[in-house]
């Protein structure tokens, strides 16, 4: 098995298994911060399935698409949070 | 030994996000689910990171992903904090094993400030606020 089938057939099932995991939570939540903590991990997961896709493909250019994900999910957790404690 | 040791870093950052999502499905209260979703996600990502920048070997790739790393190490702590205490302040239930909740009465509610002195000094600056009132 060489590395590219290593990632595409153990390491990517696993991480959508957490997100399916994290999708759960994201339904059942009983509140919203617990929502959007798993949206965050969700973004979080995002990260990591696109890094095993670069090893997959063998395409370095997908990191920055990483880092973009990265800026984007802490921009949004933040301004989450920022409304969540003025709502009150 | 380059895809070993890039195999073994993507095993271990792999599971270490299946446990974080794991963690965020079965703890019982806001807080611990944030605890294992901010270390052991973190963690995990950042194995993944190391992992594609040992496959590349570039120096060009290598320092994106530590780019990224510390991007991330220096943001989730923000993010769980300021998520955290919007939590505290709508009231999140705590788990039913909680011992003792140290932050009770000392937030005040209205100007959203930590009031960091003792109980007792708090109610005497209380009275003395309102006799001024």
């Amino acid at each position: 098995m060489t590395l590219d089938d290593f990632a595409l057939y153990v390491i990517m099932p696993i991480l959508a298994l957490a997100v399916v995991i994290v999708f759960v939570r994201l339904v059942r939540g009983p509140s919203l911060p617990d929502r959007v903590v798993a949206i965050d991990l969700m973004n979080t997961l995002g990260i990591g399935i696109i890094a095993s896709y670069a090893i997959a493909t063998g395409q370095a250019a997908f990191l920055d698409v990483a880092i973009a994900m990265a800026l984007i999910s802490f921009l949004g957790t933040v301004a989450f949070a920022y409304y969540i404690e003025r709502r009150v | 030994m380059q895809d070993l040791l890039t195999g073994g870093l993507m095993l271990t950052g792999a599971l270490f996000m299946l446990v974080g999502s794991l963690g965020v499905l079965r703890m019982p209260d806001l807080f611990l689910r944030m605890s294992a979703s901010t270390k052991a996600a973190t963690l995990g990502t950042a194995s993944l990171l190391i992992a594609v920048a040992v496959n590349f070997g570039e120096i060009g790739v290598a320092s994106r992903a530590l780019a990224t790393i510390v991007f991330l190490l220096l943001t989730a702590p923000v993010a769980a904090h300021m998520l955290g205490r919007a939590g505290y302040f709508v009231g999140v239930k705590l788990a039913d094993a909680t011992l003792i909740d140290e932050l009770a009465g000392n937030y005040d509610l209205e100007t959203h400030i930590l009031d960091s002195c003792e109980p007792a000094q708090k109610s005497q600056s209380l009275a003395g606020h309102s006799d001024i009132q």
